[in-house]
């Protein structure tokens, strides 16, 4: 057993286990911490496949972001999910049958597949011998330039959508109202009266 | 060696899993939301296995945008789910039926 086969196994092993445990975990938090381990093992696998830059994403875009907000979220909203778990056990029956379905279907369907003869004659963008990252530069910012766009387009939308979904004004507190406080006039803020000494106002 | 079709398996558990999880957790929005990201995942390793045994880079700029949806739908699905639960109290989504559709 090489190094390779075993490190194989020891993430695709640990990609599995995090999955499953992220499902069937009582403690949401728990589950977050679960599925951090699921992306950090499968940017393992990545590595192992020779994409080192999206396995760094991998880890910076969900583990770094997406695993984080979960969290947020999780420990934000004050919920009680031992009641929303209560019934995870009447579902599970119907879930192992739908999963047990599925995965034979995908068993079926991979197990008596193989690449065509010519497939390897048609390559959009062949892996050559440059490095991955300079290689994914090469075509995201020259073939999929547009795509890539439209990615942060796409990102951008997510951002103000969340922005607009989340941003609430409350009336019953005291905000600063900062057009109010730049016309202020030093004249009309302060009244003088003339005192005549011995009488009130 | 490691062929192909270990990856593929990888990737089939996972989705499997996360199918899984759609229908255990049918109550709480937030490991529902973790369930289709563990979905996303596995058709990023299906998609990083197939570039790197054919040769093809595209994959990996697959990979890439598979990854820009997942991380706006999160964050989309987290802004709807915080929203409401400042609504209801509570993120059962069996009784959303705010809308009455």
């Amino acid at each position: 057993m090489t190094v390779a086969v075993f490190t194989f196994y020891f993430f695709a092993i640990t990609t599995v286990t995090g999955g499953l445990m992220t499902v069937l975990s009582r403690n949401p938090v728990h589950s977050v911490l679960w599925l951090i381990l699921a992306f950090l093992s499968s940017a393992g696998l990545f590595v192992l496949l020779g994409a080192e830059f999206v396995a760094m994403l991998l880890i910076i875009v969900y583990v770094g972001a997406v695993a984080v907000l979960f969290l947020f979220v999780v420990m934000m909203l004050d919920v009680d999910f031992a009641e929303l778990k209560a019934e995870m056990s009447k579902y599970m029956p119907l879930a192992l049958l739908i999963g047990a379905v599925i995965l034979m279907q995908l068993g079926m369907a991979l197990g008596v597949w193989s690449f065509a003869e010519t497939s390897g004659e048609n390559l959009a963008a062949p892996i050559g011998e440059t490095q991955n990252t300079a290689a994914l530069g090469l075509l995201i910012y020259d073939k999929y330039i547009i795509l890539f766009q439209l990615a942060g387009l796409i990102l951008l939308v997510a951002m103000i959508g969340a922005i607009v979904l989340t941003l609430r004004h409350r009336v019953d507190i005291k905000r600063q109202n900062v057009m109010q406080q730049m016309h202020r006039d030093p004249a009309k803020a302060m009244e003088l009266k003339d005192m005549k000494p011995g009488q009130g106002l | 060696m490691i062929g192909l079709e270990h990856y593929l398996a990888v990737a089939a558990a996972l989705f499997v899993i996360g199918i899984f999880g759609l229908f255990l957790n049918r109550k709480n929005v937030i490991i529902l939301l973790m369930s289709i990201e563990l979905m996303l995942l596995a058709v990023n390793i299906n998609f990083v296995a197939f570039s790197s045994f054919l040769n093809d880079m595209v994959g990996q700029v697959f990979t890439l945008f598979v990854l820009t949806v997942a991380a706006s739908e999160a964050a989309i699905g987290l802004a709807i789910l915080v929203c409401f639960f400042r609504n209801r109290g509570t993120i059962d989504v069996e009784d959303v039926n705010v809308m009455k559709g």
